[in-house]
């Protein structure tokens, strides 16, 4: 109803000024059912920032966080979502590169999921902060950018400059197709190749971040790089599956059955290797157990009685095997009422294996052999809660009106 | 923003409940002209004690914070950052402290050396060290940890670091871990500000105020040398060490890295780090690695010595030895 509506109103004049004009009234303008959405999100973002706040007077001492577990649920998260923001390569790839008719109809998608990703990444790095007022100590010129010695400015460098990437090209894209024009290919088709390197750096980048660090053995190991992109690959696509059945769902945007099964098989490929590479890494551990063996098994199976981590890395590996498994044999062809679980637990066991099943025992033992537990604090759960809304935020209120230009121009283009 | 700023205000309007509302509007307004005011600063300073603050510790506290790196200022500027945390000292806590920024003497490399024959374990190190580095007394932090071993034990975390009880205990000894200040840390590395980095003396230092908190060095440590205050550190005034150093034992703020500097304040002087004066079995040795006649050379020469994750090429300046 709205879509047609924004159909018909077509203002004679198309500027930057309308574009941005008409992405806000679009916004504004969705059924109550959209309001309710956006209202819900902004309350949970303003429950983050009350509980940032205290974090703000406490210090991160408000966190369940120490001197041992000295990162926690927002690295988690970070790291997690960093592998999210790459995985838009796997639309980006075949739509553009290979000119994949049904996945170039949906990289929007791919690509607006990625900025709300990296807009999470950055704030879940901004939150983690001991000193956020001291960022600007970061910016070069008026700060010190250790580059290229420390990996974490690699890792600013390559977020920030795919964020950019990320809201370029589509940007661009968009901005044409709401102008009723086609893209010149000769502009956007160089970004296109960077972003697609860029998208493999990001991931590697963040893997290398803990790769890095013979301080600890468990992150201190060359797979961990292959295995954050396979990971990704898989937990990216099923996160945007996920989006485009809601999408299907909601608005007048349809998309194929076809989409869905490229898709799925990029997930089963992706979530297979990642398997392997897990097998290979318990492999590892236990096939002969060291000393460097002793955060695995603090994760699989507990040490010195703590085992706060065990119930949840066990239901990670099954709900990794159930999704894959699911996607491989496909038994709802396609149906999203199959497809929309499968990846839903095929992204949560990632989520988990990925982000606190990755950085805490990496922690722990501490190197100097004590082992604690950690769980966040309410504080820590209030500010990722906030910052996962703000996310979903701005992948709404990018998607709603992208969507409504991209159908727009394809009825147009049509008559 | 300031939870004080509300309690006043409840206190106020139970007592004068009956009357009128004055904590009301009027009350507020003038409390958020104060905010606007002064709520910067006390956002830039760290929050809680913004309230009853001068005009020259607004000041002083905003040139503090927009103060560049250390490494980069000048020494005019190095010593006027040295000036106002002396007198921002007094404004906020009433103590007169006496801070230098004295920089490394020519010629001088410190290095470090533990018996571990003579320990014992009393942990007078790790009183000392607590007293003379201001360290928070709310969350007990030290930077010396001492480990109970059994022989045959080689690794700190084989051992038990939490023991409470009569020492020495037979068949076993004492080994004390800290900051090892390596010749290639990992930290250094690590530090995406480079907020920490090591001075020409070999001791590894942090410029506490350039930190930005993001604890990449704490993982990046295989020795768990670093600290974080993770909470608003707490020294009482009268337990304060008033003779501070820029990059030692001047208080810190919550969110800021810090760990053992060799106690930068004493061993640039030419006096011995705390620990090593405390040690009451003799067991600690310090000195000036490039001076051929110096106790730490001697130990070098003469004793069984080892280092700690000697493979993973970290280069501590920190040797144990064997008597």
């Amino acid at each position: 109803m709205v879509q047609e509506k924004a159909i018909i109103k077509t203002s004679s004049v198309k500027s930057l000024i309308t574009f941005v004009k008409d992405i806000i009234y679009w916004n504004l303008s969705g059924g109550i059912g959209y309001q309710l959405y956006l209202c819900f999100l902004a309350a949970f973002m303003m429950f983050g920032i009350y509980a940032y706040m205290v974090q703000f007077n406490l210090g991160l001492s408000a966190t369940n966080m120490s001197n041992i577990v000295s990162w926690g649920l927002y690295i988690s998260n970070f790291t997690f979502l960093v592998g999210v923001a790459a995985a838009a390569v796997m639309l980006i790839l075949p739509a553009y590169i290979f000119k994949d008719k049904d996945l170039y109809k949906v990289v929007i998608v791919g690509e607006v999921v990625a900025i709300g990703a990296l807009v999470m990444c950055l704030m879940f790095v901004f939150v983690d902060l001991g000193g956020p007022l001291n960022a600007w100590h970061l910016i070069p010129g008026i700060g010190f950018f250790n580059w290229p010695s420390s990996l974490l400015t690699w890792d600013i460098i390559v977020l920030n400059g795919y964020l950019a990437l990320n809201l370029l090209i589509p940007g661009y894209i968009v901005y044409c197709h709401y102008r009723n024009r086609e893209p010149d290919p000769r502009k956007y088709r160089p970004f296109i190749f960077i972003s697609i390197f860029w998208a493999f750096g990001i991931h590697l980048v963040t893997a290398f971040l803990y790769q890095g660090l013979p301080a600890r053995p468990f992150w201190n190991n060359p797979l961990m790089g292959p295995r954050f992109l396979a990971s990704a690959f898989a937990a990216g696509p099923a996160l945007m599956a996920v989006v485009l059945i809601i999408i299907n769902a909601v608005s007048e945007f349809k998309v194929e059955k076809q989409t869905f099964n490229k898709l799925r098989l990029i997930m089963v490929v992706s979530a297979i290797i990642n398997l392997i590479m897990l097998f290979s890494e318990i492999f590892k551990e236990f096939y002969f157990p060291t000393h460097h063996s002793l955060p695995a098994v603090y994760l699989f199976f507990g040490l010195k009685g703590h085992n706060t981590l065990v119930p949840w890395i066990w239901s990670a590996i099954g709900m990794n095997l159930l999704g894959t498994l699911i996607l491989a044999f496909n038994p709802g062809r396609n149906h999203p009422k199959v497809l929309f679980p499968a990846c839903i637990l095929l992204f949560l066991g990632i989520w988990i294996e990925k982000g606190i099943g990755l950085i805490v025992p990496g922690l722990v033992p501490s190197p100097m052999g004590e082992v604690i537990d950690y769980a966040p604090s309410w504080v820590e759960i209030g500010i990722t809660l906030g910052v996962f809304s703000l996310g979903i935020f701005v992948v709404s209120v990018l998607l709603k009106p992208a969507l409504i230009i991209e159908k727009r121009f394809e009825v147009e283009q049509g008559t | 923003m300031n939870p004080r700023n509300n309690k006043d205000c409840r206190k106020q309007q139970k007592d004068n409940q009956v009357e009128d509302n004055r904590c009301g509007r009027r009350e507020f307004l003038k409390k958020a002209a104060k905010v606007a005011a002064l709520g910067s600063a006390a956002m830039v300073t760290g929050g809680a004690a913004g309230w009853k603050v001068s005009g020259e510790e607004v000041r002083l506290r905003w040139e503090e914070y927009l103060k560049g790196y250390y490494r980069l200022m000048t020494q005019k500027e190095k010593d006027e950052t040295v000036r106002r945390l002396e007198r921002l000292a007094k404004l906020k806590r009433g103590v007169d402290i006496q801070m230098s920024n004295k920089e490394p003497v020519e010629g001088v490399l410190f290095g470090y050396a533990f018996n571990v024959t003579r320990c014992e374990g009393f942990m007078e190190c790790v009183d000392a060290c607590v007293k003379e580095n201001n360290l928070d007394r709310k969350s007990h932090t030290q930077y010396i940890r001492i480990f109970e071993m059994e022989h045959g034990q080689m690794l700190p975390e084989q051992g038990n670091g939490k023991y409470y009880h009569e020492v020495p205990v037979p068949n076993h000894y004492y080994m004390g871990v800290q900051c090892f200040h390596c010749e290639n840390a990992p930290c250094v590395k690590a530090c995406p500000t480079k907020a920490t980095w090591q001075e020409p003396d070999g001791i590894v230092v942090v410029d506490y105020d350039w930190c930005i908190g993001c604890r990449y060095c704490m993982a990046a440590c295989p020795y768990w040398g670093r600290r974080f205050n993770w909470n608003e550190p707490d020294v009482p005034n009268k337990e304060m060490t008033k003779k501070q150093h820029y990059l030692g034992n001047r208080m810190r703020s919550r969110g800021q890295m810090e760990k053992c500097t060799f106690c930068i304040q004493r061993s640039r002087e030419g006096k011995l780090p705390a620990c090593v004066d405390a040690c009451p079995t003799g067991a600690r040795v310090f000195g000036n690695l490039l001076d051929p006649k110096s106790e730490i050379r001697f130990v070098l020469k003469h004793k069984k010595v080892y280092r700690l994750k000697e493979d993973l090429g970290t280069d501590p300046k920190f040797w144990y030895f064997i008597d």
